[in-house]
């Protein structure tokens, strides 16, 4: 079973600025690789992740195949008010994982 | 476990193999994949002018192996509604495939911000380009030399 681990500070004072860290198990198969008999292993990769504050979008990444396996993806957001962090990534094959954190704000 | 004729024909077929990967591979690999960085930097930024400075990428100059390295991106910008980051995209000279990933944020992010891990398939100059609110393009571009690529099997330049 896949899994999506994110670190989110418990609490932060309002206007803050906290860091938010994400990593996702997948594979990311580039679809450039090939089997030893030379077939071509399909591309299966993450191809989007959202993160939204309190149903707010805050940020969002197309991911490539460029992107490592298990992609870790680290950026920032203004602590705006008590509430939760979704976050969603889809891809191929039908790839689908969320995975939500609460912040308190005071 | 194998047996000798086994391990005959398996080498034998790999052999093959390898000749017929390398007839398919094609000889102008370095000026096709320049064409589509520029392709793919003239998708996002269209006829703009794209200037240097304001976006600060970091990557390691010397990389051991190119399946995963830290990459950093950070935007001087006081994301406010009026002045703030609105895209960051990340391009490669010489992967297969030129895009990494493209990011849309927003005053929300507080900074403009992005940590993450690559492949790299070469030794290459990778590139950071922001949009801003203002529709300017600003960029930057590292040098990277990477001794184990990621997709050997795609046959180097």
């Amino acid at each position: 079973m896949a899994r999506a681990i994110v670190n989110v500070p418990a609490r932060a004072k309002r206007g803050e600025i906290v860091e938010v860290k994400t990593l996702a198990q997948h594979p990311m198969e580039t679809g450039f690789r090939r089997t030893q008999t030379g077939e071509l292993i399909p591309r299966d990769i993450i191809r989007r992740f959202t993160c939204t504050y309190n149903g707010t979008e805050v940020y969002r990444v197309d991911l490539h195949p460029a992107m490592s396996a298990n992609p870790l993806i680290a950026f920032s957001t203004i602590a705006t008010e008590t509430g939760t962090l979704a976050f969603q990534w889809t891809g191929d094959n039908g790839y689908s994982m969320t995975e939500t954190a609460s912040i308190s704000v005071e | 476990m194998t047996t000798r004729r086994e391990f005959l024909v398996l080498a034998a077929t790999s052999l093959a193999l390898s000749e017929a990967a390398r007839a398919q591979l094609d000889p102008n690999l370095a000026a096709n994949r320049k064409a589509a960085f520029q392709e793919a930097l003239r998708r996002i930024v269209g006829d703009t002018q794209v200037r240097r400075g304001r976006v600060k990428l970091q990557l390691p100059p010397l990389i051991d192996n190119g399946n995963s390295v830290p990459l950093s991106v950070a935007v001087e910008s006081p994301m406010t509604e009026a002045d703030h980051v609105r895209a960051i995209h990340v391009l490669t000279e010489k992967n297969p495939l030129p895009d990494v990933a493209s990011v849309r944020l927003g005053p929300r992010a507080g900074r403009a911000t992005l940590s993450t891990r690559v492949r790299l398939a070469d030794t290459q100059s990778v590139t950071a380009i922001a949009q801003m609110s203002d529709g300017s393009f600003w960029s930057d571009s590292a040098e990277v030399v990477v001794t184990l690529s990621a997709c050997l099997e795609e046959g180097l330049i």
